[in-house]
């Protein structure tokens, strides 16, 4: 009779960390329909392009970081890998980018 | 065990099982033999391109069939025959060394080899109507203005071949993140094991660049667009940026696998730990990271400007020091060891000196200023043609005489592999070192003729002779290869005293490999055992149940419909009808991805009792 006598504690843990859990997908979830309201009203309102361009990039870029780290659990343990294959995706990326704006239409 | 049940079976038998093997032991043996093929095929072309250069003014062949020489010469030895012999090895070896039952994604890994294998015949089935001239770099505007239909067999083939590679590589990718054996740590891995995982990494960004040059190619060349035509706007330079941001990073994902096949043959026969360890799998890493950033030096007269052409120029020079620390601790590996001079060993030995000169002739290319000398002459065909048959190749052939054993359970003959290594050996230097000074002297890349008098004659013909060589020590090697199917000495499990877990296994493996996974202690696993006086591993789990998964055919016939439809595409442009091709061929496929997503397919299960009667 060697039942383990932490189960109870353990779900508790458990119970507390997927409330946790859930609580951080929903506010991610509405800061992300937040974020995307202000997207579109940015637009609808007609504000200089020079203003909403660089304001979408940002909101974009938020974003995609809430989907990869929340939605998709890059921010829990076990990911390191993924992750860095992911900012090396990136790199590769952003170099390419660079290239094409810099260097072929100088 | 394997070996009788094998003998007994029919021809036909063995056939439907390897059409619709998802084995990685299998899949990289289908591998081989693909990228062995296409190898014979583009050693028979190079012959040609040589026999058509023996003297000045030669008309062996005509000026457009030598286009087409050339052309499919580079396609068939990079695409089709190095890689793919690579990914054969990869395949085999990687999961055994690192203590895996298969690979993560077995049905992707035998779909992976049919795209290879299916984009390789296409490619080759268009001798039949005109091959691609346009160079193996296929630049633009030359090759959107290809007549006839080589160029789109070129777009559609390597568009196969390319989505293959692709796939093996993320496999290959999870299979080593996920399924090492319990204590197989990152930095206990053998070294094959590594170059496996950064190439195939390599492989999973360069590849997409690749992707997106030919999807461009297509569409100017088939449906009307104008992304490389500069009187609608497009710009001929964006070619030149996509092919080469995949291909520099390729050729490192050619040469890496080969550095890993050295550094597992040199501890073997040196019989000791491979020195610096931790510098060779930073080196690797630096090599891959750097190989990212150079690719303009392809291009330096393209006229990028003064800073880019520094930039870059510099960034090359720097790889020179990742690929020097590891040409050291090979080096250094040796030094003291009680090496063995086997064949394999001999290809090693000559690989070293070899490459070195390629990785020479490599920096003074980086040099922008004096690459406007050597740009397009024969300078730079010597300097690839080190740095890959000396490096690439040798490193094939010494895997060959170093994993045959466990491969195929029999020993390849030494005899005939010292003759086939020596007769090559001289054969590449004869050919290949004499064209670095036919360079120098301005005898350019690609031209069907050269005019006599003008100091070229004699190095040509020196150079056809070595390829003759060249020729000679590849027929013994398959003469080799017969000879070892037939009478070859029967390979224990443990030929070469080894050190990595793919030696604690029988030759060949059982299909399931490890019966229980092995307890990993260290770098070496074997090598620790057998110090310790156990001469075998320590089971990390007791004998149970396998899981493997089942064959399938379906990889085979999505292939099919990705091959009609890629006819189709080519084709539609003379007359719609070909249309219909597109549409059966795309419905073929789509239809077995979609059988594929619903059929649920759970594998199968070794029982403990198979296992228990099956002796070690």
């Amino acid at each position: 009779m060697t039942e383990n006598t932490n189960t109870n504690k353990i779900n508790s843990f458990q119970r507390e960390k997927n409330r946790d859990e859930m609580r951080q997908q929903i506010i991610t979830f509405a800061l992300m329909i937040f974020f995307t309201m202000i997207a579109f009203f940015a637009v609808m309102m007609g504000i200089s392009s020079t203003f909403v361009i660089p304001l979408l990039l940002v909101l974009a870029v938020v974003q995609v970081g809430f989907q990869f780290y929340y939605f998709m659990h890059m921010k829990d343990k076990g990911h390191e890998i993924p992750a860095a294959l992911i900012y090396g995706g990136i790199f590769v990326t952003a170099l390419v980018i660079v290239t094409f704006v810099a260097i072929i239409w100088w | 065990m394997s070996i009788t049940a094998t003998q007994k079976r029919g021809f036909s038998a063995v056939l439907w099982d390897y059409l619709t093997t998802v084995d990685h032991k299998k899949v990289g043996i289908l591998y081989l033999i693909g990228g062995g093929f296409f190898f014979l095929l583009g050693g028979l072309e190079a012959l040609i391109i040589r026999i058509q250069l023996i003297k000045p003014e030669n008309d062996f062949i005509s000026a457009g069939l030598y286009n087409e020489m050339i052309t499919m010469h580079g396609t068939t030895m990079i695409f089709l025959a190095a890689t793919p012999l690579l990914f054969g090895l990869m395949n085999y070896i990687m999961p055994l060394q690192i203590g895996a039952r298969d690979v993560a994604f077995p049905f992707l890994n035998a779909l992976g080899f049919w795209l290879f294998f299916s984009g390789g015949v296409l490619l080759n089935l268009s001798w039949f109507t005109g091959a691609p001239d346009a160079g193996w770099t296929n630049y633009a505007p030359l090759s959107v203005q290809s007549p006839g239909h080589g160029v789109d067999f070129y777009v559609m083939g390597l568009q196969l071949a390319g989505a293959g590679t692709l796939m093996s590589g993320i496999n290959f990718i999870v299979t080593i993140v996920t399924m090492r054996a319990p204590g197989m740590t990152y930095m206990r891995m053998p070294l094959f094991s590594w170059t496996t995982l950064v190439t195939s990494i390599l492989v999973l960004f360069a590849f997409p660049a690749l992707t997106v040059g030919l999807f461009l190619m297509m569409f100017d060349r088939m449906f009307d667009t104008a992304f490389f035509d500069v009187a609608l706007g497009g710009n001929t330079v964006i070619w030149q940026h996509l092919f080469w941001i995949f291909g520099h990073p390729e050729v490192y994902i050619l040469i890496l696998p080969a550095f890993g096949i050295f550094s597992e043959i040199i501890p073997t026969f040196s019989r000791k730990r491979l020195f610096g360890y931790t510098a060779m799998v930073f080196a690797t890493f630096l090599i891959a990271f750097l190989g990212f950033m150079v690719w303009a030096h392809h291009m330096f007269t393209v006229g990028l400007g003064p800073v880019a052409n520094s930039i870059f120029a510099v960034a090359t020079m720097a790889i020179a020091v990742p690929t020097g620390i590891k040409i050291f601790n090979w080096l250094f590996t040796m030094w003291g060891g009680s090496i063995v001079i086997n064949s394999a060993m001999l290809w090693t030995l000559a690989f070293v000196p070899s490459f070195t000169i390629g990785g020479m002739t490599g920096v003074m290319l980086g040099a922008s200023v004096a690459d406007y000398q050597y740009h397009d002459t024969y300078f730079v065909v010597a300097h690839f043609h080190y740095v890959i048959v000396g490096g690439v190749v040798f490193a094939l052939l010494a895997a060959m005489h170093y994993w045959w054993p466990k491969m195929f359970g029999r020993i390849l003959h030494e005899g005939l592999g010292k003759l086939a290594f020596w007769t090559f050996f001289i054969g590449f230097h004869l050919t290949f070192f004499i064209q670095h000074f036919l360079g120098l002297m301005g005898m350019p890349r690609r031209y069907w003729v050269f005019l006599e008098n003008q100091g070229l004659d004699t190095g040509n013909l020196i150079s056809t002779i070595g390829a003759f060589f060249m020729t000679f020590g590849t027929i013994v090697f398959v003469i080799n290869i017969v000879y070892t199917a037939m009478k070859g000495e029967k390979a224990p499990a443990d030929p070469w005293d080894g050190r990595t877990l793919e030696w604690t296994l029988s030759s060949p493996p059982a299909h399931y490999n490890f019966k229980q996974l092995p307890l990993v202690r260290g770098l070496d696993p074997l090598w620790i055992e057998k110090t310790e006086g156990n001469g075998k591993m320590t089971p990390a789990e007791p004998l149970d149940e396998i899981h493997m998964p089942n064959s399938s055919i379906v990889p085979l016939i999505m292939t099919i419909g990705f091959f009609i439809a890629s006819y189709g595409f080519i084709y539609q442009v003379d007359h719609k009808a070909w249309l219909i091709a597109v549409y059966v061929g795309m419905a073929i496929a789509l239809g077995s991805m979609l059988y594929r997503s619903l059929k649920d397919d759970h594998g199968h299960h070794i029982t403990k009792d198979e296992l228990e009667r099956e002796a070690d």
